[in-house]
């Protein structure tokens, strides 16, 4: 039901793409990060929680249809619905439906529920195409509140030693999932602009975030003393740091399991918290669909697919344009 | 060992000296007598012998954690560090354990002896009992592959710190042949008795390379030179009536120079001289692979000896009659030295000669001849200067020639490790041959964080076959590799080794047919000793 071509994901009988990277007259968007969203389509159609970021960083003028999770919406007779994927607020899976065959398109992924995105379901189907960023058996996520145990206590060792502390992640969904989940009783917290400007159009969009003072000019070093700076990954080097004076340095990444990954970041300290899942998720999701065959996209995707078919779960491998984000490699030197 | 652990953990993910000294410091602080003696081995090089081979560990690993074989090798590719690995596919502990770094070091020895059987009970147990970093380290111990990213330099200024004492009396304190066995912690760091390891040597003194222009060191006539050997750096020891050889990384190598034990009744009782091992004949020294493949061997076969018969080319007397002559100047040790060396009258002991100069400008055409003699260039030290411990600006200074250079095109690849895991940065590069490409040799560092990036990404899309971790890789890319020498070699498909290969550019301006050809590089083994 569902072809790979140079555009992407393609499904004939719709008529539809399903995160193309090419432009194309219709496109099911699974998600808001810029691999997954490209711009140039005519049409868009997408999760309801999508729209304000897609409109942020598409144009406010691109055509936007959106859904509701499991709200059905038939394209030329092909049955389409957005399921959760717990990825990012807003993200979907998509599941397509002709004739009582089902597939589905997880998008980017994670099982363990963040506090801040529709928790990850499971959607039965005959063929899943799912993503494989962290599909290799040394990656396991530790339970969320455990990590940010570790961070809010690297913040209060931070605050003693007389340091500021500068927690990098991803500027949309990383960097809310740090505002929701820390202890805003520490001390001040304040963002970055990019992240300010995410944070800023989810919550006219009705995302419940507390608001952060955006760091510019304005202040001064007085008023970062002991507070916690929210920044994008791409500050690391740069002389934005600073105006904080004396700071600790870390990154929120699941590459940060690794010590090789951890040590090229040239980071103080790396916090393992991944929007992905990890090798037990994506096992747990594949089975959980129940699918007769899997597509492996993006990620350790010969590996995984291999190990599925060893375990008697039909797969294969696809080359897609996916997995150029910053959280999707672990040697990205810049990120957006 | 969850202090051990820690301070492993802290070490690693800590990218500034200062924070890494601290760690050290609190670790001396806190830690029990026995344990700091531990550490203070693993940390300086004392490492212990590997209780399982890997292959075992990896099966027992993947068996454990229920994932196959080849599942493993993929992970151990991506993360690049073997007890990591495993640290890191295991589930999680299912019980705790609280043993010390010295228990630990005893369970080790002890499991070591063991038969196969039950060596892997007691691993399995213990992967079993330890957190994710406790596990790595432990591994990392079951592996005999210790090392961390600290110079032992630290741990001396740590240990300085800690106790209030010279940094450069904990260095010579803590060097020597000494284990965890042989002594207590208070015993070798903090005792003022006399030492009676007769083998001790002293901390060496290291020079920087000359960045500045020769005018700002002043007058010629305070200055030595001599010529910069490449050899092993050495120090060569008699004491009770005995002869010692320890290498710049303080490993006691006697054995491997049995030529060494001719010059035992040509030089007096307590004696240190530092200088180079080097292989020689025929007034000249010979190729640097002679001696590594020399020193690669277990057995010294007498072919081996005839091949590579070493000298000890000395330039330094560090102690004369027992009596420490480091705080001496330079000029009064090189006198007390070469009258040392006439009494000795040994042709296995040689004096470095002076390289003769007037001004700077005869020093440096004189510097241009370094090849032709078989050196790496100049050493200047200071005539008035006292023998240092580690490395230090001002006095000394290494002033090596410009390396060789060729142009080759990369044309194979293989993931790095540690802060390289993950990403292609182990190069192999060829040369053209009669409209073929021949491997010369491979290359690792060279290029800024950035360049390996970009190289990395260029080899995931170009990758052509693979064989094990090599990926072979479309040719393209152009690199100008420096080198320091180069020999013959029936090793290598060229037909040469080089020596200290590395990546001096990325030649993003030439096409691979501008590389450069077997016959020019073999044409600069004539133009080197």
């Amino acid at each position: 039901m569902l072809q790979f071509n140079e555009n992407g994901i393609y499904c004939p009988d719709g008529n539809f793409y399903i995160d193309p990277w090419k432009p194309v007259g219709r496109a099911i968007t699974t998600h808001a990060h810029s691999d997954h969203a490209r711009p140039g389509s005519k049409h868009y159609l997408a999760h309801r929680d999508s729209s304000a970021v897609m409109r942020l960083r598409l144009g406010a003028d691109i055509s936007l249809q959106t859904l509701g999770y499991g709200e059905p919406l038939a394209i030329n007779g092909v049955k389409v619905s957005l399921y959760p994927a717990g990825h990012i607020p807003g993200s979907a899976q998509v599941r397509v439906e002709k004739g009582g065959e089902v597939w589905v398109v997880s998008g980017d992924y994670k099982i363990q529920p963040d506090g801040v995105c529709e928790p990850f379901e499971p959607v039965p189907c005959h063929t899943f195409i799912t993503e494989s960023t962290f599909g290799l058996p040394v990656y396991h996520w530790q339970p969320q509140s455990l990590v940010f145990q570790d961070i809010n206590n690297w913040w209060r060792q931070n605050q003693s030693a007389g340091k500021v502390s500068v927690l990098c992640g991803y500027s949309l969904g990383k960097a809310q999932r740090i505002v929701k989940n820390i202890d805003l009783g520490i001390g001040r917290v304040f963002s970055h602009g990019a992240i300010f400007n995410v944070n800023e159009t989810l919550r006219e969009a009705g995302l419940d975030l507390p608001f952060l003072p955006k760091v510019t000019d304005g202040f001064s070093k007085k008023d970062f003393e002991g507070a916690l700076i929210v920044a994008p990954p791409s500050v690391g080097g740069t002389t934005w740091l600073k105006r904080f004076g004396p700071h600790s340095l870390a990154v929120c990444s699941g590459w940060m399991q690794v010590r090789g990954n951890a040590r090229r970041r040239n980071v103080d300290r790396g916090f393992v918290l991944s929007d992905h899942a990890d090798w037990d998720g994506l096992l747990y999701a594949v089975k959980a669909t129940a699918a007769e065959k899997v597509f492996v996209t993006h990620g350790f995707t010969s590996i995984f697919s291999r190990y599925l078919n060893e375990t008697g779960i039909q797969a294969a491998e696809v080359k897609t344009e996916f997995g150029t984000e910053e959280e999707d490699t672990p040697n990205t030197e810049k990120a957006a | 060992m969850k202090r051990f652990a820690q301070l492993i953990h802290e070490i690693s993910s800590s990218t500034k000296t200062n924070d890494k000294l601290d760690a050290l410091v609190r670790y001396f602080q806190a830690a029990h007598d026995a344990d700091k003696l531990w550490m203070l081995a693993l940390f300086t090089g004392r490492r212990p012998k590997r209780v399982i081979n890997s292959t075992r560990l990896r099966e027992w690993a993947a068996e454990l954690a229920g994932i196959p074989l080849w599942l493993f090798e993929e992970s151990y590719h991506s993360v690049g560090d073997l007890a990591e690995t495993i640290a890191l596919v295991l589930p999680e502990p299912v019980q705790e354990n609280d043993q010390t770094l010295t228990e630990w070091m005893m369970w080790l020895a002890k499991t070591g002896r063991l038969e196969e059987p039950e060596r892997k009970t007691n691993i399995v147990e213990a992967w079993q009992s330890l957190s994710v970093n406790q596990r790595f380290v432990f591994n990392k111990l079951l592996t005999g592959g210790f090392r961390i990213g600290v110079s032992k330099q630290l741990v001396i200024n740590a240990l300085a710190k800690t106790y209030g004492m010279e940094s450069s009396v904990v260095a010579h304190r803590i060097s020597g042949n000494w284990t965890p066995d042989s002594t207590t912690f208070q015993q070798l760091v903090l005792s003022d008795e006399i030492d009676t390891d007769a083998s001790k040597p002293y901390p060496f003194y290291l020079a920087y390379q000359l960045d500045s222009s020769l005018d700002e060191l002043g007058k010629p006539s305070e200055w030595q030179a001599e010529w910069k050997w490449d050899g092993i750096r050495g120090q060569l020891i008699k004491r009770s009536n005995e002869i010692f050889v320890w290498s710049r990384g303080e490993e006691l190598m006697t054995e491997k120079f049995p030529e060494y034990q001719l010059l035992l009744h040509h030089l007096p009782d307590g004696v240190a001289l530092d200088g180079e091992i080097l292989p020689w004949k025929d007034d000249a020294p010979l190729p640097f692979n002679l001696l590594q493949t020399r020193i690669g061997r277990k057995n010294l076969t007498k072919k081996i000896l005839q091949n590579a018969p070493l000298v000890f080319v000395a330039y330094d007397l560090l102690e004369l009659e027992n009596q420490d002559f480091r705080e001496k100047p330079l000029s009064e040790r090189r006198d007390n030295l070469a009258n040392l060396i006439e009494n000795a009258g040994h042709p296995v002991l040689k004096l470095s000669p002076i390289v003769e100069f007037e001004n700077w400008e005869v020093l440096t055409k004189k510097r241009q001849q370094a090849r032709e003699v078989g050196s790496e260039g100049l050493m200047l030290k200071k005539l008035d200067s006292v023998y240092k411990v580690g490395r230090k600006r001002g006095d000394w200074w290494k002033w090596k020639v410009d390396p060789l250079t060729i142009d080759c095109v990369l044309v194979a690849a293989q993931k790095g490790h540690g802060r390289r895991a993950n990403l292609y940065t182990d190069y192999t590069f060829a040369v053209w041959d009669g409209g073929k490409l021949v491997t010369l040799t491979k290359a690792y560092s060279g290029l800024t964080d950035k360049e390996f990036y970009q190289v990395d990404s260029f080899i995931k899309k170009n990758i052509v076959e693979k064989f094990g971790p090599v990926r072979t890789v479309k040719p393209e890319l152009v690199f100008e590799i420096g080198f320091e020498g180069i020999a013959e070699s029936k090793r290598h498909k060229s037909g040469v080794a080089l020596r200290f290969p590395r990546m001096l550019r990325w030649r993003q301006d030439k096409q691979k047919e501008a590389a450069d050809t077997l016959e020019n590089v073999k044409a600069l083994l004539n133009t080197t000793a």
